[in-house]
């Protein structure tokens, strides 16, 4: 019972942790972007399309991570290069997301994944791991989709604090003017990492609308981007910790339809995630420490010019 | 290489002309994006507009659109001036529409303008209180007020859904989880076949344009916006006037949700704000923070949905491209304002460093 509940819980932490992780690299560089949801609509509405027209799982995935960039690559060129105020970017950006992808989406209203996709992300044990007693079933029993996030979570950790690639960054978002002055492209930093993160959250939405739905339904999302911007500040900014943060609420998305038998609303338990996430805000507002602040430059525009 | 030039002022009618051009640029983007998905733009913009303001009838119902729109808007605005960005206008009409029914429900035998009085006093507050929440925390613990904003929306969709489905279900609706409509007492009336909503957005407009210009309290909120700082240091008590706008902001918003409430819906449900909480963020950005720019971007703005919904009927074109269609109109927007701070100078590249700040 507590196995097989732990098992969904880490299929329905994966959209979340994809976002996450998409998040924090994109405030890595400085930029707090609000367009999350609509990302991952857009990779949802863009892996689905391409699943569902060629068949084909790779290239569904990468369908979804390329929308995500595209759509990421608008909102780097209204903040970096245009100076936008960021929180009025995202909020169109999540805006244009969510209308691309009803737009697309009525084409599929209903329509199910080809079922040689649905077979491909079939889960599968991977071998010795998947022995391990009691996590080894949980973790190492998913499907392919599933170790792609695993692996994508640790090499971004690998890649933030172990590569000179990774420090940059974090200098460019701690201090764009100082890591200008040492000769580190401030621009070409903030579009890269900024698309990387749109990949990630479209991955995100890909996920759902390819292998945990896998069916189309519009606003396929319902809110995921927007929790996955407050795991961010949960996770502190660190890949490592988004794992548990992303799992912690994966585990609160499906614990109001787990407990639909016990007599208690599930409208009520539907909350929990918002609940919670207001809560973890809240709670990491009130003792704020060095590791885990925001980058000091978020949301901040870089002008060259007025350094 | 391009170069960036602050400009050191601009004229209106340069900053109006790259305003419009913006406008007029999302609508061709969103041309070829219409085009590439197989239908013909022209067309379907003809239809949008027919369907919004063709008729008479059509007008009117996009006037109904619009005023929620307004009053929203203006809520928003109040927020926004303060840089407290409340998303949670979707949460606070729900809310505020709550608070209305309660009374709609529990007195329907009391006379017409009495309870519409306690309906309309009820939402604002209601409104308010919501909306105090994300404000109250930000004073207390500096949280970020975005996301709670945010997530007070799905809150108070899955609250007014438990009602739906739960304690306000009406025995009477044969099993359809609904809540019951209203009494006719509770129902605003009509002038010149609109529901008076408009009066009240009228009268919002132009008591929010005189408070933010000429009270003292409009004044500290915007200079709060403009500077904590600065605010600090004239002492103002930036908590107080932070707790009390967004207060008002709140409030307004859950007039809004009374009157659909009221009015267009006659019962209450959890569909009731219908993303005009999101769309009010587009029009209240786009009119520059100016109460009576608001109502022509509203008006705009629900022409677009009333559009949107007509080009779905009629021509079977999904709405979501009036959706497209907005956040097009807002990213030129936002584009657009960066020409209005500064100019483009082309420039060869060079060692040549000065020059490059042009001084104010």
């Amino acid at each position: 019972m507590i196995e097989s509940f732990l098992y969904s819980v880490i299929i329905s932490g994966t959209p979340l942790l994809f976002a996450t992780l998409g998040e924090i690299i994109t405030e890595k560089s400085g930029h707090l972007n609000l367009g999350v949801e609509g990302l991952m609509l857009l990779g949802a509405v863009g892996g689905f399309g391409i699943g569902f027209a060629t068949s084909n799982p790779i290239l569904a995935i990468f369908g979804g991570a390329f929308v995500g960039t595209l759509g990421a690559l608008v909102y780097a060129f209204l903040t970096v290069s245009l100076r936008a105020n960021q929180v009025v970017s995202g909020l169109a950006l999540t805006i244009f997301g969510t209308g691309i992808s009803s737009y697309v989406g009525t084409i599929f209203v209903g329509k199910k994944m080809p079922e040689v996709i649905i077979d491909f992300f079939k889960p599968f044990e991977i071998p010795l791991l998947s022995k391990i007693p009691f996590i080894g079933n949980i973790l190492f029993n998913q499907d392919l989709f599933i170790y792609l996030s695993y692996i994508i979570a640790i090499s971004l950790g690998v890649y933030l604090y172990n590569t000179r690639f990774g420090l940059n960054l974090i200098a460019v978002g701690e201090n764009p003017s100082a890591a200008d002055s040492t000769g580190i492209n401030v621009t070409l930093y903030k579009y890269v990492h900024i698309a990387i993160g749109g990949a990630l959250c479209g991955l995100g939405g890909a996920y759902l609308s390819i292998v945990e739905v896998p069916q189309w339904q519009d606003n396929i999302t319902a809110g995921r981007g927007w929790i996955a911007i407050a795991l961010v500040i949960f996770a502190s900014w660190n890949p490592y910790k988004a794992l548990y943060a992303a799992y912690i609420f994966g585990g609160l998305n499906i614990i109001g339809f787990r407990m639909q038998n016990l007599n208690f609303s599930q409208n009520l338990l539907d909350m929990l995630p918002y609940v919670v996430t207001i809560m973890v805000l809240v709670g990491s507002s009130i003792k704020k420490s060095k590791n885990n602040a925001p980058p000091k430059g978020l949301s901040i525009p870089y002008f060259r010019e007025e350094r | 290489m391009f170069q960036m030039i602050k400009r050191a002022e601009i004229s209106k009618k340069e900053s109006a002309l790259i305003r419009f051009s913006a406008i007029v640029l999302a609508f061709i983007f969103s041309g070829l994006f219409i085009l590439l998905l197989g239908h013909n733009p022209v067309n379907v913009y003809i239809s949008m507009f027919d369907g919004a303001f063709g008729s008479l009838y059509r007008l009117k119902e996009t006037i109904i659109i619009t005023i929620p729109l307004v009053i929203t808007s203006i809520g928003i605005m109040i927020a926004f001036k303060m840089k407290f960005w409340n998303i949670g206008g979707e949460g606070q009409i729900l809310m505020g529409a709550f608070g209305a029914t309660v009374f709609a429900l529990n007195m329907p035998e009391l006379p017409k303008v009495a309870l519409l009085s306690l309906m309309l006093i009820s939402g604002f507050i209601s409104g308010g209180l919501w909306a105090l929440i994300p404000a109250i925390f930000k004073v207390k613990f500096g949280t970020n007020e975005t996301i709670i904003t945010l997530m007070l929306n799905y809150i108070a969709i899955k609250w007014i859904t438990h009602l739906q489905y739960g304690p306000m279900r009406d025995p009477n609706a044969l099993g359809f989880p609904k809540i019951a409509n209203f009494s006719n007492n509770a129902i605003l009336p009509s002038l010149f076949g609109v529901h008076i909503g408009w009066i009240f957005a009228v009268i919002i407009v132009i008591a929010i344009s005189i408070f933010m210009k000429k009270s003292k309290w409009g004044y500290k909120i915007s200079v709060i916006g403009e500077s904590v700082d600065t605010a600090r240091y004239a002492g103002i008590n930036i908590n107080r006037v932070m707790l009390f706008s967004m207060f008002l902001s709140g409030g307004i918003c859950g007039i809004a949700g009374m009157i659909e409430a009221s009015a267009v819906n006659q019962t209450l449900n959890y569909s009731i704000s219908a993303g005009y909480g999101f769309t009010a963020i587009i029009t209240t950005w786009l009119s520059g923070l100016m109460p009576s720019i608001i109502i022509p971007v509203s008006l705009l703005f629900g022409g677009l949905v009333k559009g949107g919904n007509f080009i779905q009927t009629a021509f079977l074109i999904p709405k979501a491209a009036a959706q497209i269609l907005q956040s097009m109109i807002l990213f030129f927007a936002i584009g657009s304002e960066f020409f209005v701070k500064y100019k483009l100078k082309y420039k060869k590249r060079n060692n040549n460093s000065d020059n490059v700040k042009e001084s104010v």
